[in-house]
C-alpha cells in the first residue's frame, strides 16, 4: 500500500479496461445492414429498400459510391443495371456484413417482385448472459491480470533488490534462500484475493458476467495459476541485474502471450498448425481454465488439463530459476 | 600477538576475467582488534573484504574466519558476522523498525532492537521510512543491521565515507564500543585521520598486495620526511597521510 502506482496499474486499470471494451461491444439492438444503390435520385428501387427495417439505404453518384464502399460506409453496392427488372451486387465477399447485405437486400428486392415464400416460418429471439463479448473478456482480463501481476510483482521486486545490492546484504545474513523466494509467492498470494475479488465483483454485478463453475474451483485455478506464473516471473527475474534488463524480458516473455492467448479474442483465430504451441502456453491454458469454469461451469475435472499445463509450467520454471538464480 | 586469529588470509587471488583484483594477499586479525585496510580506489580492499564475508569465492588462497572457513560452516559464520556492504540500498519504504525487525529475524541470537537502535542513536527515527532518513542515518542503520545479529566480528566497508563530520565522529564512536565489548572489527577506509584514530594496526593495500602492514605509530615513523613528495618535506613530523601517499604515490586512480 505504500506504492500508490502499484496500487492503480493492478486494480484500477483493468477495471477501467473491462469498462471502456465492455461499453464499446455493449449489446446493441440487431444490426442493420448499410446499402448503396447507384441512382441519381430515388428510385423504385430505394423505395422497395427502404421499407424493409433491417436495410439503412442511401443514393450516390458513381464514384461517391465506390467511394463510400471502399471505405467499409456501405456494406453493399447496387447497381441498376441496362436490362429492365435485373441488379448487380458488388460486395466483398470475404465481410459477412456484407453477405448479410446481399441476402437482406435480395430478399427484399425478390418479395417486392411478388416472390412468395413456401414455407412459414416464425422466430423467437434470446439473449442469453454467457455469449456477449463482455463475458468473454472479464475472464481473459483476469488469466492476462493473474499473469502481469506475478511477473511484474516478482520480477520487478527482486531485480530492485539485486540492483540495489539488497539481495546481496541478505546474503551475508543466515537468511534462507528458499524462504526468501517464497515470502514473494506468499505476498502475490495474498494480493491475488483482492484482484480477482475486484475484477470479477466488478465484472459479475456491473456487466453480469456469469460466474457458473463452482467458485472454489474457480479459486483454486487462480491460485495455481499465479504460483505457476510466479514460477515464471522468478525465472524472468532470475538474472537480469537492471529494471531495463528485467523490463525487456518480461516483455519478451508476455507479449506473445498477450497476443496468441486468447485474452481479447479467441486463440481459435490463429492458424491450425501454431494452435498446438498455443495450446501449451500458461495463459491460454489459464484463460481457457476461466471461461470454462466461468461461462460454462465447468467441473474441476473438466480443467484439470487446462491445470495440469499450469502446474508443468510453475514447476519447470521454478526449478529452472533456483538453477539460473544470481544472488549476487 | 595473539594465539587464535579472527581472521586469516592466505595467498589470497582473485581476478575478474584479465583484471587481477587481488593478487596474493596475506594479513591477519588478531580477537578484539580493529583491523584497517586502507589503500587507493580500485587496490583490491572489497573484493578482499567480500571473500572474507563469504559473498566471493576465491580463486585461490585461504581464509579463515573466527577458525571456521566458508567451505566447512557457511551457516554458522553467517551467524558469527556482522557487515555492511558499501552499496546496499535498504528498501526506502520499509521504516526504520520494520527493516530492523526483518534482519533481527534472520538470526538465532539475536540482539534486542530497542538496544540496537540506542547503539546507533536513531530512537527518534524509529518509525521513519528509511527512503527519509538521511545520509549518515541510513549509515547507521546500516550498521545497525549489521549489528542486531550479535556479532562476534564486524566488516565495515567505507563506513563514513560520504559523511559529514558530526555522523562520522558518531561512527567512530559505534566502533570504538563495539570494540569495547571485546570484538573484531575489519574496516576499510580513504580517510588516515579515521584509520589513525580507530584503528590498533592497518594493511596499505595497493595492487592487490600488501605494500605495508602496522600499527599507525610504527608506519609513521618509519617515513622518511626528506623522501615525501613536495610539498609535504617541509612538515616537522609526518602523519598517516605522508605514510599512504609515499607507499601509493600522488597520481590519482579511478576505479
Amino acid at each position: 500500500m505504500r506504492e500508490p502506482d502499484a496500487v492503480f496499474w493492478t486494480f484500477v486499470f483493468p477495471i477501467i479496461l473491462a469498462a471502456g471494451l465492455g461499453l464499446a461491444f455493449r449489446q446493441r439492438g440487431p444490426d442493420r445492414a448499410h446499402v448503396g444503390v447507384i441512382a441519381e435520385h430515388s428510385s423504385p428501387l430505394t423505395e422497395s429498400l427502404s421499407g424493409d427495417s433491417s436495410i439503412i439505404v442511401q443514393s450516390l453518384g458513381d464514384s461517391a459510391g465506390a467511394l463510400a464502399l471502399r471505405t467499409g460506409k456501405v456494406a453493399l453496392l447496387v447497381m441498376p443495371t441496362a436490362k429492365p427488372d435485373s441488379v448487380r451486387y458488388v460486395y466483398d465477399p470475404a465481410r459477412s456484413d456484407a453477405v448479410t447485405a446481399r441476402l437482406l437486400v435480395d430478399r427484399a428486392l425478390q418479395a417486392g417482385a411478388g416472390r412468395t415464400n413456401p414455407v412459414r416460418t416464425t422466430d423467437s429471439f434470446v439473449t442469453e448472459a454467457g455469449s456477449r463479448y463482455i463475458d468473454f473478456l472479464v475472464p481473459g482480463l483476469l488469466g492476462m491480470n493473474l499473469m502481469g501481476a506475478s511477473i511484474w510483482g516478482l520480477g520487478f521486486a527482486i531485480v530492485t533488490a539485486r540492483s540495489k545490492k539488497l539481495l546481496k546484504r541478505l546474503m551475508a545474513t543466515p537468511m534462507s534462500r528458499a524462504q526468501y523466494l517464497l515470502s514473494f509467492l506468499i505476498s502475490r498470494l495474498v494480493f491475488l484475493v483482492f484482484e480477482v475479488i475486484t475484477l470479477l465483483g466488478f465484472g459479475h454485478y456491473v456487466f453480469g458476467v456469469p460466474l457458473r463453475g463452482s467458485l472454489i474451483t474457480l479459486a483454486l485455478i487462480a491460485i495455481v495459476s499465479a504460483v505457476s506464473f510466479g514460477g515464471l516471473g522468478l525465472l524472468t527475474a532470475s538474472r537480469a541485474k537492471t529494471i531495463e534488463a528485467a523490463q525487456g524480458i518480461m516483455n519478451f516473455v508476455m507479449m506473445p502471450m498477450w497476443i496468441l492467448s486468447g485474452v481479447f479474442f479467441s486463440a481459435a483465430n490463429f492458424p491450425d498448425a501454431i494452435q498446438p504451441v498455443i495450446r501449451l502456453l500458461p495463459l491460454t491454458a489459464v484463460n481457457d481454465a476461466l471461461r470454462a469454469n466461468m461461462l460454462e461451469g465447468a467441473s474441476l475435472a473438466a480443467v484439470s488439463p487446462q491445470l495440469l499445463i499450469i502446474a508443468a509450467w510453475g514447476v519447470l520454471t521454478f526449478f529452472a530459476a533456483l538453477k539460473l538464480f544470481r544472488w549476487r | 600477538m595473539v594465539t587464535s586469529p579472527a581472521l586469516r588470509v592466505n595467498g589470497l587471488r582473485k581476478a575478474y576475467g584479465d583484471v587481477v583484483a587481488v593478487a596474493g594477499l596475506d594479513f591477519e586479525v588478531g580477537s578484539g582488534e580493529c583491523f584497517g585496510l586502507l589503500g587507493p580506489n580500485g587496490a583490491g580492499k572489497t573484493t578482499t573484504l567480500e571473500i572474507c564475508e563469504g559473498l566471493l569465492a576465491a580463486d585461490s588462497g585461504t581464509v579463515e574466519v573466527l577458525g571456521r572457513t566458508w567451505d566447512s560452516a557457511p551457516d554458522e559464520l553467517r551467524e558469527l558476522l556482522g557487515i555492511q556492504l558499501q552499496e546496499t540500498q535498504l528498501s526506502e519504504k520499509l521504516t526504520v523498525d520494520e527493516t530492523l525487525t526483518l534482519f533481527q529475524s534472520f538470526y538465532r541470537n539475536a540482539r534486542s532492537l530497542s538496544e540496537v537502535i540506542d547503539v546507533v542513536e536513531l530512537g527518534e527515527k524509529r518509525s521513519a521510512r528509511v527512503g527519509a532518513l538521511s545520509g549518515g542515518q541510513k549509515q547507521r542503520l546500516a550498521v545497525a543491521c549489521a549489528l542486531v545479529g550479535n556479532p562476534q566480528i564486524l566488516f565495515l566497508d567505507e563506513p563514513t565515507t560520504g559523511l559529514d563530520p558530526q555522523s562520522r565522529r558518531q561512527m567512530w564512536d559505534l566502533v570504538s564500543q563495539f570494540q569495547a565489548d571485546g570484538k573484531t572489527i575489519v574496516l576499510t577506509t580513504h580517510y588516515m585521520e579515521e584509520a589513525e584514530r580507530l584503528c590498533d594496526r592497518v594493511a596499505i593495500v595497493d595492487h592487490g598486495r600488501v605494500i605495508a602492514e602496522g600499527t599507525p605509530n610504527a608506519l609513521i615513523d618509519a617515513v622518511d620526511l626528506t623522501h615525501l613528495p613536495p610539498p609535504e618535506p617541509r612538515k616537522t613530523h609526518a602523519t598517516l597521510e605522508d605514510v599512504f601517499v609515499s607507499l601509493t604515490g600522488r597520481t590519482l586512480r579511478d576505479e
